[in-house]
């Protein structure tokens, strides 16, 4: 279900119909979606659902079984090297040479874009500054942290300037701050004009990065739209109160109307975003009348929930682990 | 502009990325001179004097025997340490970095091969080395010096570009480095260490039909003045196809997809 109406921005990825199979295991199954150029685009899934296959079919790794798609104008099957020209990839697992050091392997890509030596000198120096590894250049990319080693592998990819990047699981293993850092990066990228195409597992890093999300289950995409859209499909979203006594949960119950209740826990579950205007609301109501709050929690939808209102399965077991 | 057009300053590129990996982990590069040595030193001191004396000659005469069949073996020693750098080299992330990038294909192998064929003819030269401190003496002259070093360049070059292919084919760093054993088996079942006119029948027609036989004839010929016939006909034609039939197996292998 696409839920949105078509930008009018020129296309910088088009994608028809996309399949591909692994022997007997089909990993996509006709998928199709646009990315305007200049926006994020999110694709949104489990392990295992295709995101991984799709990054390697657009960035020319692998081929398709089926399907076309247009890059940067260009067409994946017919054009690969002018795709390749157009793109930058920074892959799930890290593409750094491990025994050049960081400010080598700056110069290497500078080399490959056959750029002049005094040119990518300057620009492996500014990508060092920028990335703040400017400490460790000379230190083999080995002897570096997970943070420092995806730093190093992005600036790899934007020494070539790409006018479109794919980022798959750009802040998968990486700690809160090293993934608020990540974020800030992409989002001054799409601020000079750059195109992203990211993959992640997790609905807040889409939600925050985003201008589109695309939902991929077992290689099909179950849903499109922007960030909004999505999360209205979402009942998941609510915020719990609980009640210091029976008669306080009573009271509020019949405040506030709707709402689930649960006499044994005291609690009332109110559907909800947990925006602070919508709980100041809330909390003045509750304010005027003799309900005794005794604590508030707010739940905002997560992947299982969109995966529950989308596909009416919740997601594998295995996998649950890892999104919570 | 064509990614083609580049592929020479690409394969530059690779070049250097190569021989920075050989000096930043020089022990590969030792290993592929260690083994020529030591059966150098073993051959000659141990097993030479017997030898030599079977051949009609001292220990000294067998050396001279000796040096050309252990330059052969150098370059096949070497094969190892390619194959197994290429290996290992495809399963880094960055290799597919370069397979998204707008660059000559080709160049990553290219600079594989320039980069090992480099390090083997180091190798070849510091063998020769111990060789002639061993008391090595070669009657050739300057000629046959150049076409002696020609001729291992060119063996060198084909078995590099077959060895890149055993390393895009095997699944990791073990079979790699076992892929090529058997080539380094082949001078010692020819005309390396002992004529193959002392083998038993059958054994005796294997080494001399095998590629290194005429291999090591014709470099024996250049360096040390012995009777060479058409061996040097038969020793190109091998050196070529191999390595042809090596290139062809390389290009083919990296052109696939990568492994899912």
């Amino acid at each position: 279900m696409d839920l949105s109406t078509q930008s009018p921005a020129p296309a910088a990825l088009s994608v028809i119909g996309l399949g591909k199979a692994f022997g007997d295991t089909v990993v996509l199954d006709g998928i199709d979606f646009d990315v305007p150029a200049g926006t994020i685009f999110a694709l949104l899934g489990p392990n295992g659902a295709g995101k991984t296959t799709t990054v390697r079919i657009l960035s020319t790794l692998i081929s398709a079984d089926r399907g076309t798609a247009y890059i940067g104008g260009h067409d994946l099957t017919a054009e690969p090297d002018q795709v390749r020209a157009a793109i930058g990839v920074t892959g799930q697992f890290s593409a750094v040479d491990n025994l050049l050091t960081g400010e080598e392997n700056l110069i290497l890509m500078a080399d490959l874009h056959h750029l002049e030596r005094a040119e990518g000198r300057r620009r492996a120096a500014e990508l060092l500054g920028r990335f703040e590894l400017a400490g460790p250049a000379r230190k083999p990319a080995a002897t570096y942290s997970g943070g420092m080693r995806r730093r190093l592998d992005l600036a790899m990819t934007l020494v070539g300037e790409p006018r479109i990047i794919f980022l798959d699981e750009p802040t998968a293993g990486l700690d809160p701050r090293g993934r608020r850092d990540m974020w800030q990066i992409i989002r001054e990228l799409v601020a000079g004009g750059v195109t992203i195409f990211l993959t992640t597992q997790y609905l807040e890093e889409a939600d925050q990065l985003a201008d589109r999300i695309a939902v991929l289950d077992h290689g099909k995409l179950v849903a499109q739209g922007t960030p909004a859209e999505l999360k209205r499909l979402v009942p998941g979203g609510h915020i719990s109160l609980r009640f210091a006594d029976a008669a306080g949960l009573d009271a509020a119950a019949r405040l506030l109307g709707d709402g689930t209740r649960d006499d044994e826990a005291l609690t009332l579950r109110v559907p909800g975003d947990g925006s602070v205007a919508e709980l100041r609301t809330l909390l003045n109501r509750l304010a005027d009348g003799p309900a005794a709050l005794a604590e508030l929690s707010v739940h905002t939808p997560d992947l299982d929930d969109v995966f529950l209102a989308l596909t009416g399965q919740p997601q594998p077991a295995a996998e649950q682990e890892i999104l919570r | 502009m064509s990614t083609q057009a580049y592929a020479v300053r690409d394969s530059a590129t690779m070049l250097r990325r190569n021989l920075r990996h050989i000096r930043r982990y020089p022990s590969m590069a030792a290993s592929t001179v260690g083994l020529p040595v030591v059966f150098l030193l073993l051959f000659g001191y141990v097993f030479g004097g017997t030898l030599g004396a079977g051949l009609g000659g001292s220990r000294a005469g067998y050396i001279d025997y000796l040096v050309p069949g252990i330059l052969v073996l150098t370059v096949t020693a070497g094969s190892v340490s390619t194959a197994v750098s290429v290996c290992m080299d495809m399963t880094e992330g960055i290799v597919a970095r370069f397979r998204t990038m707008a660059i000559a294909r080709v160049s990553l192998l290219t600079g594989h091969v320039l980069g090992s064929v480099i390090q083997t003819m180091a190798g070849v030269v510091l063998v020769a080395g111990v060789g002639l401190l061993m008391g090595f003496r070669a009657t050739a002259g300057l000629a046959g010096w150049a076409g002696a070093a020609g001729l291992l360049l060119l063996l060198t070059v084909a078995l590099t570009w077959l060895s890149v292919a055993f390393g895009l084919v095997a699944d990791r760093p073990e079979t790699a480095s076992n892929l090529p054993m058997p080539l380094m088996l082949l001078p010692l079942i020819g005309s390396g260490f002992v004529p193959t006119a002392s083998m038993p029948p059958g054994v005796r027609q294997f080494a001399e039909y095998q590629p290194f036989t005429p291999v090591t004839q014709t470099l024996r010929g250049l360096l040390m003045g012995t009777p060479v016939g058409h061996d040097w006909i038969l020793a190109i034609a091998w050196c070529v196809g191999i390595g042809v039939a090596g290139y062809l197996w390389a290009r083919a292998a990296f052109s696939r997809d990568i492994r899912p």
